[in-house]
């Protein structure tokens, strides 16, 4: 089963110049989130400080023990084995072939024999469906297969958390469809905590437990889906819609002056309610049951009395009204019965 | 719940400036005033930038060292390299020593012939070719042709995102690459310095004798007069040292490469620049400590 990832206070920048500022999230152990941002407010930066590989200023990342910001780099390296990173292009060795490159993590970290290696990358390998391709250089193979490959590398240490930079960019809707599938089939069957970073909408809503939004070096929310799904904050409106109105501008915000302009009352809530949740995706048949499903029902039941209204309802609603009734008719001695 | 803007923060103090990202997505640039300027520290002062970057290549040296003893050692790795590196130097080499010491030999030969004490010709040339010549022979090819190539792929490993998938896999990028590539550095350096010497010395004695009309006897003769063991010992400690001025440069400018491709081509550039001014500056510290140390034999 995956660990939790709890971030704390995190700020970077560079330079004089601020990327985000204060982040606190947790990340509970074997679920699927995702971390929603317009373009250029440092998704990938977040990622790059979770494992890290960038060093923010300030705030600690705790992993297993062991704060990834502040800790001796020995420490640190050791505990990067945990991870499984799918980096955005893939970030292949270009020397070697598919499978040398599936094969890295494990000829550098392990003692296995050659041909228990070859069966595990295998095995790998027909999991993101490039079975047969294993011989290729990742030259020859076009982005998406790269993408497939990344991941496949990323799991072959069978990691307890998996993050995954944009595994949408320059892939079809079709593509990004499978690669949604993917990713719950791989949660459901190894139980990781993931973290996707992206802005595709169709993941946000599809794939993740929980979802979290960046904006204005600011993480604007963190928590179960239904939470942001329905929120009437203008950001997360405007980006869920994809439309131009909104505090989003072309160079990340607008201006007040702009924002007057198109006559944009920031305190009026959006268009909200009119949002339907989409129903998140089930593993393919033939998986195992994804076991976060429960931890999360749980959790998100003991936190139902603090969550706004619209996102209580969606829950609600999603979960079946016989578990939730119960639920919430016995809310107030809830905390107490929960570890 | 609304996005409020929290007070800023209080002035940071100067963050350790870490290697620039330039693999970086747009993601890594916020703002489109910021574009992908690379990390700078918030005070600066003229030449302090120059003393980080040297101080940073010593750091890179001494954990290449460090790591040189850690286990497991890519040999793999080191012998691709060292044979990649010798086979794109041997040929250069012994090129560019035949005329070397021939030009050698025929300058000390024209001096001495005028002052009559030609019978040192052999003595004179044979300690130039092998103390200074040959080391800075070996050194300049090996950064010009190993180094260059060293720094061109890490560079483009660097901007390819390769070793932060490589650090993400828990795996020291300086063990894997950059201590097997040093390695092999010094360790070509010192087998070609015994190339380039003989060569060198050949050539010298083959313009000597039979252009200048010297005689075999008085070459040989002087050569063991004037020459001893520790100018052979040092000759082969200098290609030692340049060897490995030469990787960690390379390596050090090709991990942190600026700006994308071009970067890589400007980093490269440097990373031989780089080398051949601290060649020079070093082989005259050791030139002059040695002079001291070692008495010559003559005296």
């Amino acid at each position: 089963m995956g660990i939790e990832v709890v971030v704390d206070g995190l700020t970077k920048s560079f330079g004089r110049q601020n990327i985000w500022r204060d982040v606190t999230l947790t990340l509970p152990a074997g679920e699927v989130s995702v971390l929603l941002g317009p373009s250029g407010t440092g998704k990938t930066v977040f990622l790059k400080s979770l494992i890290g590989l960038l060093k923010p200023e300030r705030g600690h990342v705790r992993v297993d023990g062991v704060d990834m910001v502040n800790d001796r780099e020995r420490d640190v390296f050791e505990a990067r084995k945990k991870f499984g990173l799918m980096f955005q292009d893939g970030a292949l060795f270009g020397s070697m072939s598919l499978f040398d490159n599936v094969a890295f993590p494990l000829r550098e970290h392990t003692r296995k024999k050659e041909s228990e290696i070859r069966r595990i990358v295998m095995e790998r390998m027909d999991l993101v469906g490039l079975g047969g391709a294993e011989g290729k250089l990742p030259g020859e193979i076009s982005g998406g297969m790269r993408k497939r490959a990344g991941l496949a590398r990323a799991l072959v240490l069978d990691p307890e958390i998996v993050l995954c930079d944009e595994p949408d960019s320059g892939l079809d809707p079709v593509r990004t469809a499978f690669i949604s599938q993917l990713l719950i089939d791989v949660n459901a069957q190894i139980d990781a905590t993931m973290l996707i970073v992206t802005h595709n909408i169709d993941i946000a809503c599809t794939v993740p437990d929980n979802i979290g939004m960046l904006f204005r070096r600011n993480l604007v929310t963190f928590g179960p889906r239904e939470v942001l799904l329905t929120s009437e904050e203008p950001v997360v409106s405007q980006f869920l819609s994809g439309s131009r109105l909104g505090p989003i501008g072309m160079s990340e915000e607008k201006d007040a002056a702009t924002l007057a302009a198109e006559g944009f009352d920031a305190s009026a809530p959006a268009r909200a309610g009119v949002r339907e949740i989409v129903p998140q995706l089930e593993p393919s048949p033939g998986m195992p049951p994804r076991q976060a499903v429960d931890r999360h029902r749980e959790r998100v039941l003991g936190m139902l009395a603090q969550l706004p209204t619209a996102a209580r309802n969606a829950i609600v609603a999603g979960i079946g009204s016989s578990v939730a009734e119960a639920r919430t008719l016995t809310m107030p001695g809830l905390p107490e019965e929960r570890p | 719940m609304t996005a409020t803007l929290p007070p800023p923060p209080p002035p940071q103090p100067p963050d350790p400036p870490d290697p620039p990202d330039p693999g970086q997505d747009p993601g890594g640039a916020p703002d489109a005033a910021g574009g992908d300027e690379p990390e700078r520290p918030a005070w600066s002062v003229p030449g302090a930038g120059a003393l980080r970057e040297t101080g940073k290549l010593f750091a890179l040296a001494l954990s290449v060292a460090r790591l040189t003893f850690k286990r497991p050692f890519q040999f793999r790795e080191f012998v691709e390299q060292f044979w990649f590196i010798a086979s794109v130097t041997i040929l250069p080499a012994a090129l560019v020593s035949i005329p070397f010491g021939a030009v050698i030999a025929l300058q000390v030969g024209s001096l001495t012939q005028q002052f009559g004490a030609q019978s040192f010709t052999g003595g004179a040339s044979v300690l130039a070719v092998i103390q200074q010549a040959s080391p800075l022979i070996v050194a300049l090819l090996i950064s010009g042709a190993a180094g260059s190539a060293i720094c061109a792929d890490l560079g483009s490993r660097k901007i390819r995102e390769e070793l932060d998938a490589m650090e993400v896999m828990g795996v020291s990028p300086v063990q894997r690459l950059v201590v097997p590539r040093v390695l092999a550095t010094m360790g070509v350096a010192v087998l070609l310095n015994g190339l380039v010497s003989v060569v060198g010395t050949l050539g010298g004695y083959f313009f000597n004798v039979i252009m200048q009309g010297g005689t075999p006897g008085a070459y040989l003769s002087s050569f063991s007069a004037l020459a001893q063991l520790p100018d052979l010992y040092i000759s082969e400690i200098k290609a030692l040292i340049f060897g490995f001025i030469a990787g960690i440069v390379a390596a050090y400018r090709g991990l942190n490469p600026r700006g994308g491709p071009k970067g890589v081509g400007d980093a490269v550039n440097q990373s031989v620049v780089i080398t051949f001014l601290l060649l020079f500056f070093v082989n005259t510290i050791l030139t002059s400590i040695y002079l001291q140390v070692v008495p010559p034999k003559g005296g």
